[in-house]
């Protein structure tokens, strides 16, 4: 019976009803359904699997003694997690909960993804973070502002199909769901300042306690941190300054992100003190 | 006491059996309403009756003693509205039982109206049913008939594309503007020309609450009195560059043979208020708006063609879900008729 409750298997099980919630929200779009059903079906969908999520972090956490953040496997699940996080909180607002769908599918491709590519899971840091709450609280919020980002960049999606649909007067189908420009471009640029704030927030912790040791941290993971959070800074500064908006704005977003999501590669394969972790983990 | 069934009927002309000429001969005012009633109140075998009255239909739905009263029910009709009776007979049609209950349905549901999916129509069904209610021309049928057929059409109107999409030019510039700005409270409204389908775009765009609008036309006059009409300010378009600026939403409909906004003069426009969206909405034949402006960012350009194209789309669209809408309703018919069934078999006295 105790095996049924594996982190592994409740992160699984999160996953699955991410899919569902995908799958079912992508039924009532292709009906055209904007009663309250399908969106209450969606969201109770997405509640539970980021609840089962959130449990399988819990009791991965409680195995490894920390945060668990210690393999490329345990930040993507987070990223996910994070992201559906911040769809509760500012999903609620579009028709159809059509961020959901776009956020379900999201969080259930990483999760998927993750759990099926076995060899992420199977290296995991010893100990990471130490005995330091703060170090810990640096690479949560590190990989939250990731989530943000995440999320950013299936705004800045749904703002170019937006943006698409009305050039191209292509007006049916999804693109009857999807938010107005000037909402996602409102919601996008929101999300920028607070995945900004997030990681900066997150590097000065870092950075206080690097400059005690500053062997602690390579030059790789070092310059790739400080280079995605000079860009996503730079874009924020640039979309306040209106020099970038609109389409070329979400695009620079989308981009944007699928590189951050690259630099994880560089930043993780730097940590030192890796074990093999057992199989039926 | 009788003890035989009472009969559920519906006699009414509409667009599909009536000529205009006929409907506006049939057409229901207050006046004529009440005559019609009081006559329908001293018909014998009448027990309950609803009156709607719509410039597309007049129905009488009621529940009559048996099926020997509707004679009766046409002469008070042709009696009341002057229609001869050959003209009535030719025009209307009646309906009994399952049968009317099938087209209550399908009215209320917007099925059977001239624009298919339209809501007002709903609308007009309740306002007929509150004012019968209201007089206790209504009884235990039709309560119930009318009540389920309330809960039918918010059922097809939430569970089918019936409604989805507009239907005429100025709706769907309306929708479309939604789509780009969402609220449309806060939007600058410009209209470029005093014509009257510049205006009637306005007025869709104030139904949905915009409302700093300005009117520019060639001449300040022109422009101060349409602007009156839509409750504007008025300029001349010798200010349009500061204008389209200042803009969100732009509706050309002027004579000009020339483009009366150029590339240019927009591609400068949206550079002052890059972070914004226009959205030009050209209503003028030859066009106002040059064509190569659609190619600038942020600028969302639609003509005429663009409109009615979507206008028609989702009438098709509308169109092709009737047999969906149908379906439910069939199912839905199928299902009450028993209880109307059996209301109609109680012993009256």
């Amino acid at each position: 019976m105790s095996s049924l409750f594996t982190d592994r298997a409740l992160l699984w099980l999160g996953a699955l009803l991410y899919l569902a919630g995908f799958l079912t929200g992508l039924a009532a779009l292709t009906r055209r359904q904007s009663s309250a059903g399908p969106r209450t079906i969606l969201n109770t969908l997405l509640v539970a699997g980021w609840v089962f999520q959130m449990l399988g972090l819990y009791v991965r956490g409680l195995t490894v003694g920390g945060c668990p953040l210690g393999n490329k496997f345990e930040i993507v699940q987070f990223v996910a997690w994070s992201a559906m996080v911040l769809y509760f909180f500012v999903g609620t607002a579009f028709r159809l909960s059509v961020l959901g769908l776009f956020t379900a599918g999201y969080a259930a491709a990483l999760s998927l993804v993750s759990l099926l590519v076995g060899r992420w899971d199977l290296i995991h840091s010893e100990k990471i973070f130490g005995p330091n709450p703060w170090i810990e609280l640096h690479a949560a919020l590190a990989v939250f502002s990731y989530g943000v980002f995440g999320l950013l960049a299936l705004t800045s999606l749904m703002q170019l199909l937006q943006n698409w649909s009305l050039k191209h007067k292509r007006l049916n189908g999804l693109f009857w769901f999807l938010p107005s420009v000037v909402q996602l471009d409102q919601i996008n640029y929101r999300l920028l300042a607070l995945g900004v704030l997030l990681l900066t927030f997150s590097l000065g912790v870092g950075a206080a306690w690097w400059l005690r040791n500053t062997a602690s941290v390579d030059y790789p993971k070092l310059v790739v941190t400080l280079g995605v959070w000079l860009v996503y800074f730079v874009m924020l500064v640039l979309r306040w300054r209106t020099r970038l908006v609109s389409a070329r704005f979400a695009w620079v977003c989308l981009v944007m992100f699928f590189i951050a999501l690259l630099s994880l590669g560089p930043v993780n394969s730097s940590r030192p003190h890796e074990v093999i972790l057992t199989p039926e983990r | 006491m009788e003890t035989h069934p009472s009969v559920l009927f519906l006699l009414g002309a509409s667009h599909h059996t009536a000529p205009l000429a006929i409907r506006e001969k049939l057409a229901l005012d207050d006046a004529r309403a009440a005559a019609l009633a009081t006559r329908l109140q001293q018909t014998p075998g009448v027990r309950e009756f609803t009156l709607l009255s719509t410039c597309n239909r007049v129905e009488i739905y009621g529940v009559a003693r048996d099926a020997t009263t509707i004679p009766a029910l046409r002469q008070a009709v042709c009696e009341t509205t002057g229609c001869t009776t050959a003209e009535f007979d030719a025009a209307s049609f009646l309906r009994q039982n399952h049968e009317t209950v099938a087209h209550l349905f399908s009215v209320a549901s917007g099925l059977d109206s001239q624009i298919v999916g339209e809501t007002e129509i709903l609308g007009q069904v309740k306002a007929a049913y509150d004012s019968a209610l209201a007089r206790q021309w209504t009884g235990p049928v039709l309560n119930r008939v009318f009540q389920k057929t309330f809960q039918a059409a918010k059922h097809i109107r939430t569970h089918t594309a019936i409604g989805a999409g507009q239907i005429s030019i100025a709706t769907v510039a309306v929708d479309l503007a939604g789509r780009i700005f969402g609220e449309l409270a806060g939007t600058r409204v410009l209209v470029v020309g005093a014509g009257d389908i510049g205006l009637k775009t306005v007025q869709a765009f104030q139904s949905r609450g915009a409302s700093a609008i300005t009117v520019a036309s060639r001449t300040l006059a022109k422009a101060e009195e349409a602007a009156a009409l839509a409750g504007g300010w008025a300029m001349s378009l010798a200010d349009l560059p500061e204008a389209v600026a200042g803009a969100d939403i732009v509706a050309t409909s002027t004579a000009s043979p020339d483009f009366v906004l150029t590339r240019e003069l927009i591609a400068a426009s949206i550079k002052r208020r890059p972070a914004r969206p226009l959205f030009l909405i050209d209503l003028a034949l030859p066009r106002d708006v040059d064509p190569a402006a659609a190619g600038l960012a942020n600028v969302f350009l639609y003509n005429l063609d663009d409109l009615a194209k979507i206008a028609e789309e989702n009438l098709a669209q509308r169109e092709a879900e009737v047999a969906k809408c149908r379906a439910i309703l069939a199912e839905r018919t199928a299902a009450l008729w028993p209880q109307v069934a059996q209301s109609l078999s109680q012993p009256r006295a």
